[in-house]
């Protein structure tokens, strides 16, 4: 038989974790909701954050990564996080180069 | 002969080694391959949530077809997966345990917080394409007249089209990765009786849709799943074990690890203040 993630963790810490999502998600609602960034830029680094963090509480406590091999977890969040990188490098160099003009109306709309 | 002996004690020594190989990453096969699906499958999410982040910088003005209304249900879509994810780690843990009724139970609370995250998604897609938020190509393709040209979403789908591709495209992606990920816990929950109960599903649904909506269409991706389904379960038939409860496991929450980004950059980015 081999192993099942098995580990000596209760199921209490899971639902702090459950609880620290739906804070976590409460918290990106309020931000949203109420355009506390007027800036799209700084609102969607601001979001990408907080989930980020969320996505780390999935990986490590409900898909048990944090109680694999470390070797397992090291290749599996290096590659992936290269690949995202380089996405980043390739798009958003690039995303904020037309300006708005004027008359605020952007490219491809009718004015 | 001596030969041919000698290669047949070869190939059995080979086999007896491959045997007790040590598995890669301490982990079992099923799990790493897994992983390692999972793994691509995020690259084709991350490439399709830069493409949605480079077109909400890009494009300005950006549309704002969200209400209150639609952000109190995707909240409450979102709870749903969360809490699907917690009900998913307690099936695992009953796995584990061995305690097959539990496993079950909580296999299908994970399966109705997906039924409920698709029905509460499918009635907000339905409204936004009845006030006339749509892709005009699909519809066409569909043969649904776009009656509701004139809705208040109208001119978004006219002047911005970027935006209806990203959304539908990025949305639709999810929401398929959910659907399988329910029919996939069906199976390893109830096996062979979850086809009648798909079946019934997939008739049921065909049937009461009217047939103006999107999902008329759609729901036979339910007819397709009930015969990969039924190959997998009479070709290979087994009793699903803890292991298989916990791969199933991986799968589940990513899929609700995809929407803790799609939640905030599609919905809270797009938020119309009133």
């Amino acid at each position: 038989m081999h192993d099942v993630a098995k580990h000596d963790d209760s199921k209490g810490q899971y639902f702090w974790v459950w609880g620290a999502l739906l804070v976590l998600t409460g918290i990106e609602v309020w931000l949203g909701y109420n355009q506390v960034f007027s800036d799209p830029k700084n609102m969607l680094e601001v979001l990408m954050i907080l989930s980020i963090i969320k996505s780390a509480l999935i990986i490590g406590y409900f898909m048990h990564l944090k109680f694999e091999k470390s070797i397992m977890r090291w290749m599996l969040v290096i590659s992936v996080t290269a690949c995202f990188v380089i996405m980043y490098f390739f798009f958003f160099p690039d995303a904020d180069r037309v300006k708005p003009p004027p008359n605020g109306v952007g490219i491809g709309q009718k004015s | 002969m001596a030969d041919a002996t000698l290669q047949h004690n070869a190939a059995a020594a080979h086999a007896a080694a491959g045997e007790y190989e040590a598995p890669l990453f301490g982990a079992y096969s099923k799990k790493v391959g897994m992983w390692l699906f999972l793994a691509s499958d995020s690259l084709t999410f991350g490439a399709l949530l830069f493409a949605f982040s480079y077109n909400r910088i890009y494009t300005i003005p950006w549309p704002m077809p969200f209400h209150v209304a639609s952000i109190i249900n995707a909240s409450i879509m979102t709870a749903c997966l969360l809490s699907s994810s917690l009900t998913m780690v307690l099936a695992v843990f009953a796995a584990q345990r061995r305690d097959t009724a539990w496993t079950r139970n909580w296999l299908l609370a994970t399966m109705i917080f997906g039924a409920a995250f698709i029905v509460l998604h499918g009635m907000e897609w339905s409204k936004l394409i009845d006030e006339g938020l749509y892709l005009p190509g699909f519809m066409s393709l569909l043969g649904v007249s776009p009656s509701h040209a004139g809705g208040e979403y109208a001119d978004v789908s006219k002047n911005v089209p970027q935006f209806t591709q990203a959304f539908f495209g990025l949305t639709a992606m999810h929401m398929l990765h959910v659907t399988i990920g329910v029919i996939y816990l069906g199976v390893v929950a109830f096996r062979k009786w979850f086809l009648p109960i798909l079946g019934v599903i997939w008739v049921a649904a065909a049937f009461l849709i009217p047939a103006g909506n999107v999902f008329h269409y759609t729901v036979h991706v339910l007819g397709i799943a009930l015969v990969v389904c039924a190959i997998i379960l009479f070709l290979k038939p087994k009793d699903y074990d803890a292991e298989d409860v916990e791969v199933s496991g991986l799968y589940w929450h990513f899929v609700d690890l995809v929407w803790m980004f799609i939640f905030p950059l599609v919905y809270l980015m797009s938020t119309k203040i009133v």
